[in-house]
């Protein structure tokens, strides 16, 4: 993590490259060529193609990310469009989606649009608007769905993210409506009666000893029971965001084998953090929901291995540092996540050997990407495939920086940390958006 | 003692140390004149984000009694509203050159978020933690043991310490910061620690605490040598803990009634402001085992001792003999 905006000395920006060697998601080592923005037959690579020597690197796939903050429109003081979008490349990303939360809220086509102009000209990965699925996030009527549809952002995400669609005649509603092209509502669960705004804290010994608000467990899987209940009565599909219980874990789990068209993602920081760092009190470690036990990691993790929780999805949540240094339960929620995602679920999940290559490539890529309906992300690095590839370092290790990240903000919740550094270099559509 | 956060950081030697010297300044509270150069020169702020008259007022004589230049800042409201961090209003008044600062907060951990910004900029403010959110309160705990030692010394002085003394804790423990610095203090010095509650506002985890307990008062109190009532907040009586304040009381007041199944050298404690009828009886609250007053006494003493222990070492010049 240290020379994040260095350009990549081994990849043009234009002109065929030939990657040479690399482990193709865990399927081999194989080489590749990029031509005009796409996976070409590497045999018919000239003699002037820039060559990249991958011998033990692995190629992925770009990765695809569900749950992003970008913060623009109307906290460009946190991140924009340019910074969050770098930071993305910096983490193997070659396309985000972006949260409805900013202000103005995503909740016409006409700000979908507008997200997505600004994404084509400012980013270095494809930026997808999601849409709110309640005006203003209220929570109250639904957002214009179908505009947002058929816009030129073709929106097929909505969530209220950051709030929960308590209302369940409201949620019943977008999902059935939704049906008709496709859409899927991601769910922030959280009971508001169970979990109210000030709760910050997983209900347990911890919250309890530091006189933190609770944030009990079930206010998650409560709302999920429910909404995969709907998800039945409506046939439509549900995506539950950031789950972070064993009881969430347990419930999916159960409706997966019902058949219900339901996926959840998990966060990095719920792989790996637990509720322990909360015992000083440091706003960094805030974040909805919260970090949980040592039982819930373990369970998430498992659950992220048989597939019950089907994708990892950052929540990357910049803040302005002045919105963290309140206290703790007056402090702004969420933490960075887009640059050192990779670099946890190699810690948690690859170096234990709970999943492969082509695991992590399904579950941060193609998944993602299916269940945003992407065309173009998350394909196989085969010949006419769009040409969106990440070069990963599986041995190399760093200590995180957090003064080394392209994001505006410094809420990194694993600076100090020694963890896995793997990304060597991205290229989004062809073009080279990060490299070492 | 670099911050005075957390009662749970004090072992046995360091309150025996803060309570013995508390007896030695409460002969000075006394006296007719009640000053002692011991801090002279030396600056201590009260810097208060929440209203208290007796915390404050006691720090504010604490301080005085011992010379030192004590300044109130009352910073009410909480810093999000009015746009300044907490990170900022607590540096700028340490910047201004105080030695300490005693802190009360409305949100849980706000003094320990303090003293680790000073920690990081190299800032030698000494912290107090004068009550943060429903976290801790650790004066109010060391004033309760300075309380309850001197009445059980009174009453038999050949028995020393808390070792085999049952101390209750009764009512709103989620919420209390009294609480949770009482069970860390007290468990320190070897007391069983009872608490009485209704489950509704017991803290989650309470079992993993070092503590007894109890849902059922009638049957606690003829088994204890004390018994603390805490205040019950008012936003608590409307916020569904229990359906109403009468049944409260009959269940977890310090009723008339209830007195006659205390055993006769039985103290009482609150640590204020109480609710005269709901919490506690005004035949309780004003009745010969009551301590309720000498708890306010004892406030002032352990906080110059507090001070004294924190700003008054011997490398920093400041004798008190």
């Amino acid at each position: 993590m240290t020379s994040p905006t260095s350009s990549p000395t081994s990849a043009p920006t234009s002109g065929d490259v030939l990657v040479l060697g690399a482990d193709l998601a865990g399927t081999g080592p194989g080489d590749l060529l990029i031509r005009d923005g796409r996976f070409a037959d590497p045999r018919d690579a000239g003699p002037d193609a820039h060559r990249v020597d991958a011998y033990g690197l692995v190629a992925l796939p770009g990765l695809v990310d569900l749950h992003t903050h970008l913060r623009e429109p109307g906290r460009e003081d946190a991140e924009t469009v340019t910074t969050g979008t770098a930071a993305a490349a910096r983490g193997g990303y070659t396309a985000v989606l972006a949260m409805a939360n900013t202000s103005p809220v995503t909740d016409t086509a006409e700000a979908a649009e507008h997200l997505l102009d600004v994404g084509r000209s400012a980013g270095s990965a494809q930026v997808v608007p999601i849409g709110a699925v309640s005006k203003g996030l209220a929570g109250e009527e639904l957002a214009e769905l179908g505009l947002m549809a058929r816009s030129s952002a073709a929106t097929r995400v909505f969530s209220d993210d950051g709030h929960c669609v308590a209302d369940a005649r409201l949620m019943r509603r977008a999902l059935e409506y939704v049906r008709a092209f496709d859409g899927v509502i991601a769910q922030h669960a959280q009971d508001p009666r169970l979990a109210g705004p000030d709760a910050c804290c997983d209900e347990g010994p911890v919250s309890g000893r530091l006189g933190l608000p609770g944030w009990p467990a079930v206010a998650e899987a409560g709302i999920v029971a429910r909404d995969v209940g709907l998800a039945e009565l409506t046939r439509s599909r549900l995506h539950v965001c950031h789950v972070s219980t064993a009881e969430t874990v347990d419930v999916l789990r159960w409706a997966k084998q019902r058949g219900i068209e339901v996926t959840a993602e998990v966060t990095p920081h719920h792989l790996l953090l637990t509720v322990d760092e909360l015992l000083g009190y440091d706003p960094t470690y805030k974040v909805n929901p919260p970090l949980r036990s040592t039982e819930d990691v373990a369970a998430v993790r498992d659950a992220l291995t048989d597939g019950t929780i089907d994708v990892v999805a950052t929540d990357h949540a910049p803040h302005a540092r002045h919105d963290k240094e309140h206290a703790f339960v007056d402090a702004a929620s969420g933490m960075l996540g887009l640059e050192t995602a990779l670099a946890v679920v190699v810690e948690t999940m690859v170096r234990p050997g709970s999943l492969g290559w082509h695991e992590v490539a399904t579950r941060m890529s193609s998944v993602p990407a299916h269940i945003a309906r992407l065309p173009g992300q998350g394909r196989p690095l085969t010949v006419g495939e769009p040409a969106n590839l990440v070069l990963v370092d599986p041995t190399r290790r760093a200590r995180v920086d957090r003064d080394a990240s392209v994001s505006l903000s410094r809420n990194n919740p694993w600076h100090g940390r020694e963890l896995p550094d793997p990304v060597v270099a991205t290229w989004w559509a062809g073009r080279s958006t990060y490299g070492r | 003692m670099r911050h005075l956060l957390s009662a749970a950081d004090l072992d046995v030697a360091e309150i025996t140390e803060i309570l013995d010297l508390g007896e030695e300044m409460a002969l000075v509270q006394g006296r007719p004149v009640k000053k002692l150069p011991a801090l002279r020169g030396r600056t201590v702020v009260n810097l208060f984000f929440e209203d208290s008259t007796r915390t404050r007022s006691s720090f504010e004589l604490a301080g005085k009694w011992l010379s030192a230049d004590v300044i109130n800042i009352s910073a009410k409201g909480s810093s999000v509203s009015k746009g300044e961090s907490l990170r900022d209003t607590v540096l700028t008044v340490a910047s201004m050159g105080v030695d300490a600062l005693v802190i009360r907060h409305m949100a849980s951990g706000a003094p320990l978020q303090a003293a680790r910004w000073f920690a990081e900029l190299g800032l030698g403010v000494h912290v107090l933690n004068a009550g943060d959110g429903t976290h801790e309160h650790p004066t109010q705990a060391l004033l309760d043991a300075f309380t309850l030692r001197k009445h059980f010394r009174t009453q038999d002085p050949s028995r020393d310490g808390f070792a085999g003394r049952r101390i209750a804790v009764v009512g709103d423990i989620t919420h209390s910061r009294v609480a949770r610095s009482n069970v860390a203090l007290l468990t320190t010095l070897g007391a069983q620690v009872v608490l009485v509650a209704p489950p509704t506002l017991l803290p989650a985890g309470v079992d993993g605490w070092p503590v007894e307990v109890r849902t059922d008062l009638d049957e606690v109190l003829g088994e204890v040598d004390a018994v603390m009532m805490l205040r019950v907040q008012r936003e608590r009586m409307s916020g569904g803990y229990f359906p109403t304040p009468r049944e409260y009381t009959v269940g977890y007041g310090l009723t008339r009634a209830r007195l006659g199944l205390l055993r006769p050298d039985a103290a009482i404690c609150h640590p204020g402001p109480m609710n005269r009828g709901l919490e506690i009886s005004a035949d309780a609250a004003d009745s010969a085992g009551s301590l309720i007053l000498d708890q306010v006494a004892a406030g002032v003493a352990v906080r110059m001792s507090v001070l004294y222990q924190l700003l008054g070492g011997a490398d920093e010049g400041g004798a008190l003999r």
